[in-house]
């Protein structure tokens, strides 16, 4: 695993001698192959020249850490129960950052990591680091972009940071449960987050799935004493931990409804002639409740970068027949390809179901100018999201600085929010002197009832930029604060963490604010979880 | 780029090299029918669906905000509310056909040659029309002062390739025989006078302005101040357009909506008499066809330039940062009616006057308008009767140009013409107003001399009225440089004081008082009085200190001109005030109330106590009336258009006057 940059050591993108793009390792369907329109597209897009290159940090120098604040009381009483432990400055460092492009730059204060492998390990440390006074850092996958594991830098107690990945057992089953980080996350930090996985059309978001937490916390351990399916006695105390962000304690255990693996399935793929039509669609899709697994609607921007991405095509013949399918889409159907967009869809369930399903939703995408547009396309779509936090690393070699975030927004603004969210970026960089146009795309993720889920990427091109963080950092601000006047939501599934605490509360009003702090006030009078996200 | 090579340029260079070119120039030297027929291919804003007037009408139609609405109508059917909505939004679009516009732009170009000498553009404002017509939907945004400049946006943009837009017209105008169409199909959309609370047509009007501005179809042009000026001088604001326009930005429909000032500004107006006419209680005539072509004679006649200057794109985005907060939006369905709150009401108020403010600082003040000034205040009597000297007219004009420039005013004073032969030719081209003779200038006063029943003294100061509402709407185009120097000279003048604060409440007293009739920007009284004070202070008026502003000796000038231009006002105020205070009636009509406060002002006029012919003009009434109504001193029953006064001696004013100006 990298500790600078995304997922595992051996997958990454780079420019081969001849130029090209390849990603290399084995792990992914892209993995060995050579994107001949990565590198035309990166350049056109950025203006991200092969000759200007900033090579990441690529070893990590302990005394680059600063030392870490050790309680030896503390220490020397947890070293007697076993509990595995390092002051490994590589191991600190990894487990005090997540993903936010802002964390790959930074430093840590954190003087001790944990291995936790049990409940009974977890009680253990709490209980010490209650009785000494040590702050304590719930660590899952490492995977958050919300700021949630820095340290916080009024913190001057002793950090220590818990990790539980271990935890979570190879099991087999499908739990359903796919978020994009879906390899490195853990069930901890799910729960701790209120995640969002890809097929919740199916399977429910997090929220859905769990059926029995136990946390340990300062207080002690909660857990409900039951596992009815629904309970009326009162409020929801899962709904204090599912979104905690490790505020409030550790989640140890989780009991998951598990489903069966599902026979058959499939993917496809709708193009439409303008982003509104294929908004109109999900929305129709929507309406009638037959969302399959995972739906997705692409942006024009974000279709030319799934084209970029195609692997070198091996025969004339799947050459020639993309073309003639190009043709017939911008020529014959008359799409302008600077307007259309893409919509990919995975199917699941038994086969002729699926078959089912799947004729009922091209049905619907063909009221709004939708035509089919196979099967690979959309199967690139989905590994895209698996590749794209690869390419972020592939961009920061080259002056290209980029992000994510989401949101979640009713029916009926969803296409103002992804237009006016995208100009906003845009305007704004231009503001802040960015010298290239940036990339500001966005697609929308998830379908409900009363709405739908929209996540934007952007990224610039940060040559001649004095303090490129601090540009990035304005511009995602600004483009959060379009996003709340335009009715959207402060997170859909990423989380408050640090990045996002400002706006919490105009997002939950004071008196909530005031639920919020009385639950933490109760439970971890001491902040002993004092990472300070959320509140 | 403009068409620089096409559409050769004479620079006048008139203030701060800004560039304005002779557009009639080039329309003298080609044939109209060749610049009618060329080809028109403008570049339109880049979000913009290249829909037909149909699709317009269909969108706003089938919109969930007027469904809504129609679903709420009680009383009858669906499906015949439904019908009378359409029948709305059949009299009011606008059927914009470039065929049409090439007819207007022939016809356009053919009158405007008789009328004009030149009409100037400045080219940069152009420019950077053009190029912000491109990225949002843009908001055209003219004064009106003449039923003439109905058109001239069209006209130009149609010259310079930029795309036409829709214009929001009074329905008067749709009825019109032949003309109507012929404007209607110009871009011309219609809308009625008195709305009211018809919540149909208002549903069915804001609806049809929203999807315009929200699709971006074409760059949409209305006048914020309502209506034409009568009096040349800025009026302030009405909202109810505003507030359609400037809804798809608040609600997030559009990233951000494009606002451009346009001055316009004549030497000489075409409707000139009518309008002192219409002031002093004479009809307006009805908008009629036949009406059109019986004013044909005014084309014999020679009405100088035109300047139409294109102020700098404002974006609304941009003014509304940090001023709203459009988060109040996000509660309601997007496509449902929501009352905006107060601080959305107080920025679209606060934008309204900043455009009007802004299309004042664009106007270019010819020196007819200062002759105009320095004109009133002399006595009427030698106005009419002695005559003025035209050696001394001549030197005060040319000092008030250099006041006018001190205070940053715009001036279109012709640059390489000695100052002698501006004069002249400017009193030859308002020879219906004054006439020069044996070295002195005297009133025209209207009216057949040869006439045999002599005219009664009140036909007599009604004649004499006319003539002089005329020349004060040549001021009142000037007025806005000298506003607030004029404010505050008029507070030293009455306070007598030296102190600052004490200068500055009286200064806001004032500014309170005629905020119907100069245009404020609301919340901006300090900054209106450091602007006053710093002019003065450059024209080498007063001296400032931190706490005091002392006046110079070589200021009384500049301080006894401003002063005697603002006087007018403050007579004909004072004059209402009293009349409301020492007449009994505390229930009147407007319909009463009006000619009592002519026959009044007549009276003091005759018996030399009044000094004045301002009072005489029905708008300066209303100005009076709403001024009161603002300051909670009078109100205005609903049904019956009356009025009620609970103003009593100065009671409810009271608090805000300062002993030293007795309002009654």
């Amino acid at each position: 695993m990298k500790w600078n940059g995304w997922g595992y050591s051996d997958s990454k993108f780079l420019y081969n001698k001849k130029g090209q793009a390849e990603f290399t390792g084995k792990r992914y369907r892209l993995s060995g192959m050579i994107i001949p329109g990565l590198r035309e597209w990166m350049e056109s897009t950025f203006g991200a020249n092969l000759q200007h290159k900033t090579p990441a940090a690529p070893i990590l120098n302990s005394s680059a850490v600063q030392p870490p604040t050790l309680n030896e009381a503390f220490l020397k009483e947890l070293k007697s129960t076993g509990i595995p432990f390092s002051h490994d400055a590589e191991d600190r460092v990894f487990r005090s950052h997540g993903k936010a492009e802002k964390s790959l730059l930074m430093s840590t204060k954190q003087s001790s990591m944990f291995f936790a492998d049990c409940h009974n390990d977890v009680v253990k440390i709490v209980e010490l680091a209650c009785k000494h006074n040590v702050c304590l850092m719930p660590y899952g996958g490492g995977t958050s972009v919300s700021s949630a594991l820095e340290c916080p830098p009024e913190e001057t107690r002793s950090i220590v940071s818990l990790d539980t990945s271990q935890m979570l057992n190879e099991s087999g089953y499908c739990t359903g449960h796919e978020p994009d980080s879906m390899e490195f996350s853990s069930l901890g930090g799910w729960v701790a987050t209120r995640a969002s996985g890809m097929k919740k059309n199916i399977y429910g978001n997090i929220e859905d799935l769990v059926v029995h937490i136990k946390m340990v916390t300062p207080q002690g351990v909660i857990e409900k004493s039951c596992q009815g399916p629904r309970m009326s006695t009162g409020p929801d105390v899962h709904h204090f931990i599912m979104g905690s962000e490790g505020t409030l304690g550790v989640v140890t255990e989780v009991t998951m409804k598990i489903r069966p693996m599902p026979e058959y399935q499939k993917y496809g793929s709708v193009v439409f002639p303008n982003f509104e039509m294929g908004v109109a669609c999900l929305r129709e899709v929507a309406r009638q409740r037959c969302a399959p697994a995972s739906i997705r609607l692409m942006d024009n921007e974000q279709f030319k970068f799934g084209h970029a991405l195609k692997p070198q095509v091996s025969s004339i013949f799947t050459s020639f027949l993309d073309g003639l399918k190009k043709f017939y889409i911008t020529k014959f159907k008359g799409f302008d390809p600077n307007r259309l967009c893409v919509a990919t869809l995975l199917f699941e369930g038994d086969r002729e179901k699926v078959l089912q399903h799947e004729k009922q939703v091209y049905d619907i995408a063909a009221k709004f100018g939708g035509l089919a547009a196979g099967e690979d396309n959309g199967q690139r779509g989905y590994m895209l999201t698996f590749v794209i936090a690869y390419l972020r690393d592939l961009g920061m070699d080259y002056y290209v600085i980029g992000e994510s975030f989401e949101t979640s927004v009713p029916w009926d603004r969803v296409l103002d929010i992804c237009r006016n969210v995208k100009a906003r970026i845009v305007r704004e960089c231009k503001d802040k002197g960015v010298q290239f146009p940036p990339l500001s795309t966005c697609r929308v993720t998830q379908t409900y009832d009363a709405g739908a889920c929209v996540y934007f990427y952007f990224a610039f091109n940060y040559r001649g930029l004095s303090d490129p963080v601090h540009v990035y950092e304005q511009v995602e601000h600004a483009a959060r604060e379009e996003i709340l006047a335009n009715g959207g939501s402060l997170s859909h599934h990423h989380g408050v963490g640090k990045l996002r605490k400002e706006w919490m509360r105009e997002t939950i009003s004071s008196v909530g604010m005031g639920m919020l702090k009385s639950v933490k006030d109760y439970v971890d009078p001491n902040n002993i979880f004092g990472n300070r996200n959320l509140l | 780029e403009l068409k620089q090579n096409v559409y050769s340029i004479k620079n006048v260079v008139l203030k701060d090299e800004e560039e304005f070119t002779d557009i009639l120039e080039e329309r003298r030297r080609t044939t109209d029918l060749g610049y009618a027929l060329r080809t028109f291919n403008p570049q339109p804003y880049k979000g913009a669906p290249s829909g037909s007037t149909s699709d317009l009408k269909k969108a706003v139609l089938e919109s969930q905000y007027l469904r809504y609405i129609i679903a709420l109508e009680t009383g009858s059917s669906v499906e015949k509310v439904r019908q009378e909505a359409r029948g709305i939004l059949e009299e009011m679009s606008h059927n914009l056909q470039l065929g049409f516009i090439r007819l207007m732009g022939y016809t356009v170009s053919k009158v405007f040659k008789r009328l004009f000498r030149s009409i100037y553009v400045n080219m940069e404002g152009l420019n950077m029309l053009q190029q912000a017509i491109q990225e949002s939907p843009v908001i055209l945004m003219p004064n009106h002062r003449s039923y003439v400049d109905f058109l001239i946006v069209s006209f130009i943009l149609f010259t310079y390739d930029i795309p036409i837009p829709v214009i929001a017209a009074g329905i008067p105008l749709a009825s019109m025989k032949v003309v109507g169409e012929i404007l209607r199909r110009s871009g011309a959309f219609f809308i009625r006078r008195a709305i009211g609370s018809d919540k149909l047509y208002w549903a069915v009007l804001s609806e049809y302005v929203r999807t315009i501005v929200r699709t971006g179809c074409a760059p949409l042009e209305f006048y914020v101040e309502g209506f034409r000026s009568r009096t040349l001088k800025s009026v302030v604001p009405k909202l109810g357009m505003m507030d359609m326009v400037l809804e798809p930005y608040f609600k997030g429909e559009v990233f951000d909506i494009t606002l451009v000032p346009i001055s316009i500004s004549y030497d000489r107006v075409v409707e000139e008499s009518l309008l002192a006419l219409e002031l002093l209680g004479v009809p307006k005539p009805k908008e009629s066809t036949t009406g059109l072509f019986k004013a044909s004679r005014v084309l014999q006649e020679d009405y100088g330039c035109m300047h139409v200057n294109f102020g700098r794109p404002l974006s609304v985005r941009q003014l509304c940062e940090g001023k709203i907060n459009r988060s109040e939006y996000n509660l309601i369905p997007r496509d449902l009616p929501q009352r905006p709150s107060t601080e959305i009401q107080d920025c679209v108020n606060w934008l309204a006057h900043l455009i009007v403010r802004t299309q004042e600082e664009g106007s270019l003040i010819s020196p007819w308008s200062l002759m105009a000034c320095l004109l009133l205040q002399a006595p009427i009597t030698t106005l009419t009767e002695e005559g003025l000297q035209w050696h001394g007219l001549t030197e005060k004009t040319l000092w008030l140009r250099k006041l006018v420039l001190d205070f940053r005013g715009c001036l279109n004073w012709p640059a390489r013409t000695p100052d002698s032969d501006v004069m002249s030719s400017t009193v030859a081209l308002h020879h219906s107003i004054v006439h020069h003779k044996a070295g002195r200038v005297y009133l025209v006063q209207d009216g057949d001399p040869a006439s045999q029943d002599p005219l009664s003294p009140e036909e007599g100061v009604m004649r004499t009225a006319a003539a002089v509402l005329m020349l004060v709407s040549y001021r009142n185009q000037a007025l806005h440089v000298f506003v607030r120097p004029g404010i505050l000279a008029t507070a030293i003048h009455i306070t007598k004081s030296t102190q600052k604060d004490e200068l500055f409440s009286f200064f806001c007293f004032l500014r309170d008082v005629f905020s119907n009739e100069f245009i404020f920007i609301p919340g901006r009284a300090s900054q209106d009085f450091d602007e006053a004070c710093s002019l003065l202070q450059k024209c080498g008026a007063v001296h400032m200190s931190q706490q005091e502003v002392t006046v110079l000796e070589t200021g009384l000038e500049v301080l006894s001109f401003l002063q005697k231009l603002l006087q007018p006002f403050l007579d004909s105020y004072q004059l209402i005030f009293r009349y409301l205070c020492e007449n009994g009636a505390h229930v009147f009509t407007e319909k009463q109330f009006l000619p009592a406060v002519q026959n009044l002002a007549t009276k003091l006029i005759l018996s030399g106590d009044l000094h004045t012919f301002e009072v005489l003009s029905s708008d300066t009434q209303k100005n009076v009336l709403a001024a009161l109504r603002r300051l909670e001193a009078v109100t205005k029953l609903r049904k019956a258009r009356k009025w009620i006064v609970y103003f009593t001696k100065g009671a409810t004013l009271g608090g805000s006057i300062p002993p030293r100006f007795p309002l009654c």
